[in-house]
């Protein structure tokens, strides 16, 4: 049952740009896979290790202007561009992971927030890599692969966006588990007993963040290739990182379908809302993204992973008593 | 500024203290108290100075109505939902500000303090010495009203030890709404004195509420006698990196700083674990 409902979504899925042939509702697929990676990624840090990271745009940004520049200046493939990026994400990653891993809870998060301001101002402030004006991705005609553009239709940016939330689901599921996996959970739940169990705390958790910075970079890549431009308040924003971590909370954290199911819920209310209500400088839609995310926190806190768990078990008991709480903290 | 920073950061980190929730639509607070002290001068004709009690008054309000709205309802929930409670409050006031409002910058135009003064050679502007001066005042009174009288000691007692509150007799309850007005109440004094020499706009938060954020988690989370100290401390490095290095990477400064210190002591400046 399980397995056939499964085939149908995969198969849902992949036909999906033959049905829908107009630009707008596969744009809107495209971020949901592109958010949906994004939370995948972080969940690997949050979701199983319990480091809640509010600065993952670093990783994000590094991503879109890496494979940027090397394209710039070296003509490189993104391709080429997206694993540099990722490797480059994974260096700062450690670099940042060192100071901030020594800090626990709130502590941790306004430091991840710190750092990403700091990394923010050095890009809006370093001329040579475009400084605040941002950068265009070089133009490159016809649309081929190896280039990763394409202007005539957004098929290929959707089947590679589709990949890229595949490798991140792919690499959840595998850690979820191994033993690592089970580690990362034990950190998550009391650091001081897996310590005294002899999980090596420090290592576990610059692993936790070299995963979910590499996938990252691998998204900041895809972004700075679909739109075609980057500058540092789109790819660098505390927005960002906290819009990232807003997909994976909803959807349920510490999940693996969770940030995906996040993903495929707020990303059409924000984009419905943005086409149908913004636009008029007004920023109804805002008010109303707003008071969504009040509203999910304060009926749903498990997400709609959560949501769904209690339905079901509340089938299986017959009248519902369980409400286990879910959560990462 | 660095008073000014700690009177902001003073009722994130009594809120803290409190019950163990960053309010995430700090900034937000403090952009409705600029534009309520801005209302004040505007239609009423009343100076900031005379607008920064009417906008306490509101903005205690305002962290009532939030506790019992919204925060109420997630202090039982994990880390991660407070954090998106009191963050999609803080999306849909700057929003809301903007639709209201629209995005237009405003001044508050000849308050009664303006020009500069000259101290021990140094130019500051007036506003900001008056700003400062009512800062310390209100973060006096603050610490009186914490430490001397009958309800503030309750409201101690209570981000002490929660059950050893109630157990005591205390309403916890009433003392956590306590104090979100209270906490309301300093960003609302705190908005009002920003308003003098600040432009107003739903933006403005921002910047305000991340150095607010490091200036509590500098002096300590909940420690508020350590948020003032932390809060100098953090308007004197940037003022000092504004001097000596290009001003756009001042708060970069402030950041780094922050977590040199942490890397030092994790708990903060004055904290304890």
């Amino acid at each position: 049952m399980r397995r056939a409902l499964g085939a149908v979504v995969v198969l849902a899925v992949l036909a999906f740009p033959l049905v829908f042939v107009r630009p707008f509702p596969r744009h809107v697929m495209i971020m949901i896979f592109l958010y949906g990676a994004l939370a995948t990624a972080w969940n690997v840090l949050a979701g199983y290790c319990g480091q809640i990271s509010l600065g993952h745009a670093v990783y994000f940004g590094i991503g879109a202007y890496t494979s940027t520049l090397l394209a710039r200046e070296a003509a490189l493939t993104p391709w080429v561009g997206m694993v540099a990026g990722a490797g480059l994400a994974v260096l700062v990653s450690q670099a940042i992971a060192y100071p901030v891993f020594r800090l626990r809870g709130h502590y941790f998060a306004i430091a991840t927030i710190g750092v990403g301001e700091i990394v923010q101002t050095v890009v809006i402030n370093w001329d040579w890599i475009g400084g605040a004006r941002g950068l265009f991705v070089p133009i490159k005609r016809p649309d081929s692969l190896v280039n990763f553009q394409f202007h005539e239709s957004k098929a290929v940016y959707y089947y590679i966006a589709l990949g890229l939330l595949a490798l991140a689901l792919a690499a959840t599921r595998r850690l979820e588990r191994s033993r690592r996996g089970y580690l990362f959970r034990a950190i998550r739940e009391d650091q001081e007993a897996a310590a005294s169990l002899g999980v090596h705390v420090a290592r576990e958790k610059h692993v936790a963040m070299a995963v979910s910075a590499a996938l990252t970079a691998l998204g900041g890549t895809f972004w700075a290739q679909y739109v075609l431009f980057i500058d540092p308040e789109s790819v660098f924003p505390l927005s960002l990182s906290i819009l990232i971590c807003l997909v994976a909370v909803l959807g349920g954290v510490g999940s693996l379908w969770g940030p995906v199911l996040g993903a495929a819920v707020l990303v059409p209310l924000s984009e419905g809302t943005r086409v149908l209500l913004g636009g008029t400088g007004k920023a109804l839609d805002l008010v109303i993204y707003g008071a969504l995310i009040m509203l999910i926190a304060v009926f749903q806190p498990a997400g709609i992973v959560g949501l769904a768990r209690r339905f079901g078990r509340d089938r299986r008991q017959g009248a519902g008593s369980a409400t286990r709480q879910e959560s990462a903290a | 500024m660095g008073c000014v920073y700690a009177l902001v950061a003073a009722g994130l980190s009594l809120i803290f203290g409190l019950m163990e929730i960053v309010n995430f639509a700090h900034g937000e607070f403090l952009m409705i108290a600029m534009y309520v002290a801005f209302f004040a001068w505007a239609v009423g004709g009343l100076d900031p100075v005379v607008g920064a009690p009417l906008a306490a008054v509101a903005l205690a309000g305002l962290g009532w109505v939030t506790y019992h709205g919204v925060i109420r309802r997630v202090l039982a929930g994990p880390m991660l939902t407070q954090i998106f409670a009191t963050f999609g409050l803080g999306v849909f006031l700057r929003s809301a500000a903007q639709f209201v409002w629209g995005v237009d910058f405003r001044v508050v135009q000849d308050p009664w303090l303006a020009g500069r003064v000259s101290l021990g050679g140094i130019f500051v502007g007036l506003p900001q010495v008056g700003a400062s001066a009512a800062a310390l005042g209100a973060f006096l009174a603050l610490y009186l009203f914490l430490s001397r009288t009958q309800t503030g000691l309750a409201l101690t007692a209570t981000a002490q030890d929660r059950q050893a509150a109630s157990l005591m007799g205390i309403d916890t309850e009433r003392m956590f709404a306590l104090g979100w007005a209270i906490g309301g109440a300093c960003v609302g004094i705190a908005g009002a004195l920003v308003a003098m020499f600040f432009y107003i706009y739903p933006e403005v938060g921002g910047t305000f509420a991340l150095l607010a954020y490091v200036t509590v988690a500098l002096g300590g989370f909940g420690n508020v006698p350590g948020t003032l100290a932390a809060g100098v401390v953090v308007g004197l490095v940037e003022a000092l990196a504004g001097l000596l290095i290009p001003p756009a990477f001042k708060y970069s400064v402030v950041f780094a700083l922050y977590l040199a210190v942490v890397l030092w002591r994790p708990q903060g400046l004055f904290g304890r674990f």
